[in-house]
């Protein structure tokens, strides 16, 4: 049930990314190329997730607890940090550069030949090679 | 959130399948799985198949992926985590967090296209 559900949920996510083209590389680095031919229609995308997310929240957040578990996980730190920044920064670096976050990154591996594979193995290494870096 | 009181976070999900934790592994995979097969299905329906373009060179593919998956764990969240779960919950490190990767994001983009030209 836990499995099937979560799957459900990762392929409704992901149908929204490839629908709105938040899978297509060109078009986010169009969105970010403000200084060029700007395509602000990713700034819908941001805002409708955002819109449904806000409401859908305060919904569901009054509830004791979620559906098919015992207790809500919710990032508990509030601390606004150097890992947090410095990490973010990089991160936006890598966001204009590949064009590719990791969402999209992995919504794309089935349909975008070898490219997204190497992004996503790039990603992982990166991933893997945070742990041994303290800032 | 709903069913199972969790952040769709991305990255935080991925990394999580790196370090596997007993019985924190399967939904994981599941997930991606989901996502993995989205394109697929719009493929499939629409008889589409969805656009990927990469009009960039592949060094940057790389040295991206890197940085994003570094970045990601550093800063504790990416798009999904910090830029829709987090700021929907008015958290001041998402806010913070995601002002800083579209900020630094905007800028990578115009250096490479306006002022190098790639």
């Amino acid at each position: 049930m836990r499995i099937l559900s979560t799957f459900l949920v990762g392929l409704i996510f992901g149908l929204g990314l490839v629908i709105s083209q938040m899978t297509n590389p060109a078009k986010i680095l169009a969105f970010l190329d403000i200084g060029g031919n700007w395509d602000p229609s990713l700034l819908i995308v941001m805002g409708a997730a955002l819109a449904t997310t806000m409401i859908g929240y305060r919904f569901i957040l009054r509830r004791p607890k979620p559906v098919l578990e015992t207790a809500f996980h919710i990032p508990t730190k509030t601390v606004i940090d150097r890992p947090l920044l410095i990490g973010s920064a990089i991160f936006g670096l890598g966001w204009g550069m590949a064009g590719l976050c990791p969402g999209p990154g992995i919504a794309v591996a089935a349909v975008g030949g070898i490219t997204p594979l190497i992004f996503i193995l790039a990603m992982v290494l990166g991933m893997w090679g945070q742990r041994f870096v303290k800032v | 959130m709903a069913l199972h009181g969790r952040i769709a976070g991305i990255s935080g999900i991925v990394a999580g399948v790196l370090t596997p934790v007993k019985g924190d592994w399967t939904w994981r995979i599941a997930f991606m799985a989901g996502l993995f097969f989205a394109p697929l299905i719009v493929w499939l329906v629409t008889a589409d198949k969805p656009q990927v373009e990469f009009a960039h060179p592949l060094w940057m593919t790389i040295i991206g992926g890197l940085a994003v998956g570094f970045g990601a764990r550093l800063g504790g969240g990416c798009t999904s985590g910090h830029g829709v779960c987090g700021m929907a919950r008015f958290s001041k490190r998402s806010i913070a967090a995601t002002v800083t990767f579209m900020g630094v994001a905007f800028v990578t983009v115009f250096v490479l296209h306006q002022i190098l030209e790639f």
